[in-house]
């Protein structure tokens, strides 16, 4: 008897949460809602913690001033923030989920290439509005994307001409051996060939080798300019101690370390000594919008007084949000074709890294942004300077490729092999 | 450019790696016959041990006046940091035995209120130790990333370069670390050959009933070679807590060169672990070199293939077998 009733409780428990849900999916489903939905989906554990944290932290800090400001068109934004821990499965899950129960209007997410590239076909097949804002090797021409980092081109085209300028023609390339190392060495062999440079050797270093005593003695050999590193990740950054250390003292110019793990703040001097990183954002890059007083860097630090630093992605995060917020006013709904129309219209925005009186853009054909871009440089004791800055256009897709959304829906990523012979 | 000498020089560095990673492995493999998946984390933890207390985490214990290793003269300042890694990991190692490897301490739990035992030991029970040391190794990296962050401030590599001409040089102490290795395959050897501990744990080897039977306290033994091999583990966390990034996964950058040294050196510890150190060494050095790391690597990997299919018992098992013949010829 008492098993009857259990299992007609289990029933009736079983149909009133169904019930919820479908309630739940009614009252989300509703267009009528008076909040702006946004998914924030950036690590704030696993692998790519270090690098995400401040991504997710800027993006608060982005939504939190807008709703204090008075929202969107008098609407506040409402956001959804599930740690995605560095997996990509849980990445495609929660993506989905952002998608189908909250109904998000906009959506940031991501770190890695691998992780776009595992949620980009869903977002396509959703035809979701998707923000990516890790600098990346450059090439996805997609109407549903707005890849507003910068690409290899932009950040490797700012610092290796003026590596070239001040110490010589002869390169060597050390990268992270997956996509994003081997398409940005391809893009150091494009840029040596376009500044009358060359190539003299290269290595592709497995993402799990935190040894370097054999790289360090390969190029040693090789006796170059200057080297142009894209290592990757936690094991890779034990290769500046390591060089320091066995006295590597070549200029290195890089477009992965510094601007988004800050290594010059977490090692001992000297080993980021004589580094060079091109990149559209640090926080140390000396705009007014940024170290004013009541700036981009007093803000973040006020609102999170314990983050360790505020990188590249975080920035991108922030003034991608304050775009979307342009769009949206200008659009007059947050209808996700509208406003994919209306950041198709030129939308430009004073970002912490442009120098006042000066907005970046955002392309209408290519969905990328023509970053203001800087040369950092590191000295011995790691204090950062600009050396170098200007603004530099994303030209690969725009003029290379001819990649046009506005006229063409297009969902591809395009790489260099298919338009240079040297990078074959 | 001399081939010869850049060689030799980089055999050192590789060769350090290896034997390191591979000792601590090796003993609680070969002794306990458990596969410990969380050696990685066990490096970790010497790491973190290590690196904390050269920046003064001890002074912030409770009950401690001052930091013990602040007040020390300089030069020793690093070295009493590491043996306090070893010693942590020495310590967390023994947690580890009683509480999951032996059971012991949930057993004796279980016995005074259920009345049963409810745990058996993971000894020789390969793949179920591997399970559980797994769970570990999860655990304990995002356990550290929740207690101290995403990574920590690092060490200074000590000592400088060493320069060996034609503009080639390497960091001194790389160079150290390869006699340290040797020093500590030349120790283990003293503990296994000349000391009780050592023919205790011999005897546990090759036969535990009998060795039980003759008044040996196997269980002790145990507990004795899992201390002993995460101390190992701790040692090679504190002596790399200078040349890496201190970051919670930091493990798993130590793991294939330990057990592709543990299947290429075979059942003997000291012997099998110096004998694929050589070879591994010298395999990675001379491919690294010509033609840059992934060719070490993958050609690492290609040595472990052979040895299993040529040299199934490993390379200590061909000098065990040398041994046998040359014993008959006499």
């Amino acid at each position: 008897m008492t098993k009857r009733v259990d299992r007609r409780k289990f029933l009736a428990g079983g149909a009133s949460i169904a019930t919820a849900g479908l309630a739940g999916c009614a009252l989300m489903g509703g267009g009528s809602s008076d909040t702006i939905k946004l998914g924030i989906l950036e690590d704030q554990s696993g692998n790519f913690a270090l690098v995400g944290s401040p991504k997710h932290k800027a993006s608060l800090l982005a939504i939190e001033e807008i709703n204090n400001d008075g929202g969107i068109n008098g609407q506040q934004i409402e956001y959804y923030d599930p740690d995605p821990q560095s997996s990509n499965d849980r990445y495609l899950e929660l993506t989905r989920r952002m998608v189908q129960q909250r109904d998000v209007d906009a959506l940031w997410a991501g770190y890695s290439s691998a992780t776009r590239e595992t949620i980009r076909p869903y977002i396509d097949q959703q035809d979701q509005l998707y923000f990516y804002t890790t600098q990346y090797e450059g090439g996805v021409c997609d109407k549903n994307v707005f890849a507003v980092g910068p690409t290899a081109r932009q950040q490797l085209g700012s610092v290796l001409p003026y590596l070239v300028e001040e110490y010589g023609p002869r390169i060597y390339t050390i990268a992270a051996d997956y996509n994003f190392g081997q398409l940005s060495a391809d893009w150091v062999k494009v840029l040596a060939d376009e500044n009358d440079a060359e190539v003299i050797g290269e290595e592709f270093i497995p993402l799990s080798n935190s040894q370097f005593s054999s790289t360090i003695n390969r190029i040693q050999d090789a006796d170059p300019d200057f080297v142009m590193s894209m290592l990757v990740g936690q094991n890779h950054t034990s290769f500046y101690e390591q060089k320091a250390s066995a006295g590597l003292d070549i200029p290195i110019g890089t477009s992965t370390a510094m601007a988004q793990g800050y290594e010059h703040l977490r090692l001992d001097p000297p080993a980021m000594a004589n580094i060079y990183a091109g990149v559209n954002y640090m926080q140390e890059i000396p705009t007014n919008r940024n170290t004013r007083d009541g700036g981009f860097v007093d803000r973040y630090y006020d609102m999170w007084p314990d983050a360790p630093y505020l990188n590249e992605e975080a920035e991108n995060n922030y003034f991608s949000i304050y775009m979307y917020k342009r769009a949206v006013e200008q659009a007059g709904t947050t209808d996700q074709e509208e406003v994919k129309a209306a950041l198709e219209s030129g939308i430009t925005y004073p970002a912490p890294e442009a120098p006042d009186g000066e907005e970046i853009k955002l392309v209408p054909e290519t969905h990328h942004v023509n970053h203001h871009m800087w040369v950092m440089r590191a000295d011995e004791n790691h204090n950062v300077e600009a050396v170098d800055d200007r603004v530099i256009d994303e030209t690969f897709l725009k003029d290379t490729v001819g990649c046009d959304l506005t006229s063409k829906d297009e969902e591809k990523q395009y790489t260099p092999q298919d338009y240079y012979e040297e990078a074959g | 450019m001399a081939p010869g000498v850049d060689l030799l020089v980089q055999f050192f560095p590789s060769f350090a790696k290896i034997v390191l990673a591979a000792t601590g492995l090796a003993i609680i493999f070969g002794i306990m016959g458990v596969i410990n998946l969380a050696h990685g984390e066990f490096i970790m933890v010497g790491a973190y041990a290590t690196t904390l207390a050269y920046n003064g985490a001890l002074g912030a214990l409770p009950l401690v006046p001052v930091d013990p290793i602040g007040v020390l003269p300089g030069a020793v300042q690093l070295p009493a940091a590491m043996l306090t890694g070893v010693l942590v990991t020495a310590l967390f190692g023994l947690v580890v035995e009683r509480t999951v490897i032996s059971g012991a301490v949930p057993n004796w739990i279980a016995e005074r209120t259920i009345g049963r035992p409810v745990v058996k030991p993971m000894y020789d029970r390969l793949l179920d130790s591997m399970v559980a040391t797994w769970g570990i190794s999860l655990i304990m990296v995002q356990l550290v990333r929740n207690l101290y962050g995403n990574s920590l401030n690092g060490i200074g590599i000590p000592f400088g370069q060493f320069s060996y001409g034609n503009g080639l040089s390497i960091s001194t102490y790389k160079l150290v670390l390869a006699g340290v290795a040797a020093l500590v395959l030349l120790l283990l050897y003293v503990v296994f050959v000349r000391t009780d501990y050592g023919m205790r744990a011999r005897a546990t080897i090759q036969n535990e009933g009998m060795a039980k039977s003759l008044g040996v306290d196997t269980e002790r033994t145990y507990m004795a070679t899992f201390a002993l091999g995460s101390g190992l583990a701790g040692l090679t966390g504190a002596l790399y807590a200078p040349l890496q990034t201190i970051v919670p996964g930091m493990g798993g950058g130590f793991l294939v060169e330990a057990f592709v040294a543990v299947v290429v050196g075979g059942a003997s510890v000291v012997v099998g672990t110096l004998l694929a150190g050589g070879l591994l060494g010298f395999v990675y050095a001379l491919f690294a070199n010509v033609w840059g790391t992934f060719a070490g690597r993958i050609m690492l990997l290609v040595v472990a293939i052979l040895v299993i299919r040529f040299v199934p018992q490993g390379l200590s098992s061909l000098v065990e077998r040398i041994r046998d013949r040359w014993a008959e010829v006499s």
